[in-house]
């Protein structure tokens, strides 16, 4: 039997890094052999209480490519949640009518709070700000089919930091791979403190920057993300930020041919278009690998293989 | 020596039955006294505090006359008076001494201080490990935030 199977996937830390390797590994085999009938007979329910068109295909894409039945609802104005209902009895409901439960939940804690009270096993799709561990399967995979490998990896996170919870899942989740982290944001989006505890307690090295152009001739990954307006108390201070942290095509002359340029997406004006005809540029497909690791998240957890 | 003994014999002895709760750290008894809810008990209750002690400078101490404590009602008060320490009298004589201890989680005690948690959206218990006992850092179970002694709001 699969050690994950009726497991839930909350946070990345619920699996230990020989468990998520076997994701990746069979998510590789999904991507040479996508459609497989392992799931039929089953039923996926995805319950969306905030919009995500993005993850919610993926998964409805993953699931129905396993031959699974998919069920739920988006935004909780057209289900019952918007009348008052509780999360426990919403969860209570819908596990009687599906074998596996995924969600996605402005509150955070909802994710875990789900799996505590839920019969069939919580997929966590996004809890507010706090975690989203399937994104992070998919940027380990991503890495690793890019790189050929996980370990000792030169990686560069690019924009807010601070509150960027992709960001610090793959950060955690690097440091059992002997990652150097080379850190590039303004002073107020910083790491938090206890994420830069976690590299130094796995004796690994960060360094923080505040130029792009520092760690472009060195980097293997740049994973960039948004600076969103709302981050900043002080408008003038975001007028000073927003353009500096812009990857531009005529960047990438002196990059590594190894280079690959991540994004959990969507982007605004981060990497301007003129980077997607680069061969370097990866945000898209890195989307693309997402179903495959859905569709092993699914079939372990369900026991199917 | 033998007069120290004597006055201790004398503080502790003065209830017949009950709990003594002594070497609070002066300053927090009042919050001690709340967090115990002793503010509405019947039973007899004496406390003193700015009492002189070896050991932590000023302390407070508190009497409770036929109380036992469970010790989930107990460990809350080691969050703010970690030095405390626990006597239990039957018929004037002492037969149980313990010292409080700051639990590994504390269950259903303090609120969350991130308001965007789902503890303070649904019915539930709160659920915090203790993750640094001399600085008081816990974390939330359901968010994942470290909240840090000064953010705390009891239950
Ligand atoms: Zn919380």
């Amino acid at each position: 039997m699969n050690p994950l199977t009726n497991r839930s996937l909350v946070s990345i830390c619920d699996f230990n890094t020989e468990e998520q390797l076997s994701i990746l590994d069979m998510a590789e085999d999904f991507e040479k052999n996508p459609n497989q009938d392992l799931l039929k007979g089953y039923v996926v329910a995805t319950l969306f209480f905030e919009p995500s068109t993005r993850t919610r295909l993926s998964f409805d894409s993953a699931a129905s490519r396993l031959g699974a039945r998919v069920i739920g609802f988006s935004e909780s104005s057209s289900s019952s949640v918007s009348k008052g209902e509780t999360l426990k009895d919403t969860i209570l409901t819908v596990s009687n009518y599906s074998d596996i439960i995924v969600m996605r939940h402005p509150k955070e804690g909802s994710a875990r709070y789900a799996s505590e009270v839920s019969p069939v096993p919580i997929v966590n799709a996004g809890d507010g700000a706090n975690q989203h561990p399937t994104q992070c399967l998919l940027d380990l995979y991503s890495i690793r089919k890019t790189q050929g490998r996980l370990e000792g990896i030169n990686i560069a996170f690019v924009g807010d930091l601070k509150y960027g919870r992709t960001v610090h899942s793959l950060v955690i989740a690097l440091c059992n791979h002997g990652a150097t982290f080379h850190l590039v944001s303004p002073p107020a989006l910083q790491l938090p403190e206890f994420i830069k505890w976690h590299i130094r307690s796995n004796n690994l090295t960060y360094r923080e920057y505040e130029e792009l152009d520092q760690v472009l001739s060195f980097a293997d990954i740049i994973y960039m993300t948004r600076v969103q307006r709302e981050r900043f108390a002080d408008p003038i201070e975001y007028e000073k930020v927003k353009n500096a942290y812009v990857l531009r095509s005529e960047m990438l002359g002196d990059t590594k041919n190894n280079l690959r340029i991540m994004h959990p997406l969507p982007r605004v004006n981060e990497i301007s278009q003129d980077v997607d005809e680069s061969e370097k540029a990866y945000y898209f497909h890195q989307a693309l690998n997402g179903v495959y690791i859905r569709q092993a998240i699914l079939t372990s957890i369900l026991g199917a293989k | 020596m033998e007069n120290k003994g004597r006055r201790k014999e004398l503080q502790v002895s003065a209830i017949e039955n009950g709990t003594v709760i002594d070497h609070i750290p002066a300053m927090n008894l009042f919050q001690v006294l709340r967090l115990l809810n002793l503010e509405g008990f019947e039973n007899q209750i004496t406390f003193g505090t700015n009492l002189d002690s070896q050991k932590y400078g000023k302390k407070g101490i508190i009497k409770v006359s036929d109380k036992f404590f469970k010790a989930e009602e107990i460990n809350k008060i080691a969050l703010f008076a970690p030095t405390a320490t626990l006597i239990e009298i039957r018929d004037y004589q002492v037969v149980e001494k313990k010292k409080v201890e700051i639990p590994d989680e504390l269950v259903n005690m303090v609120k969350c201080f991130n308001p965007l948690c789902i503890t303070n959206h649904e019915q539930m218990i709160t659920r915090f490990s203790v993750i640094d006992k001399k600085e008081l850092k816990v974390q939330c179970r359901y968010c994942e935030k470290i909240m840090e002694k000064d953010d705390m709001v009891f239950l």
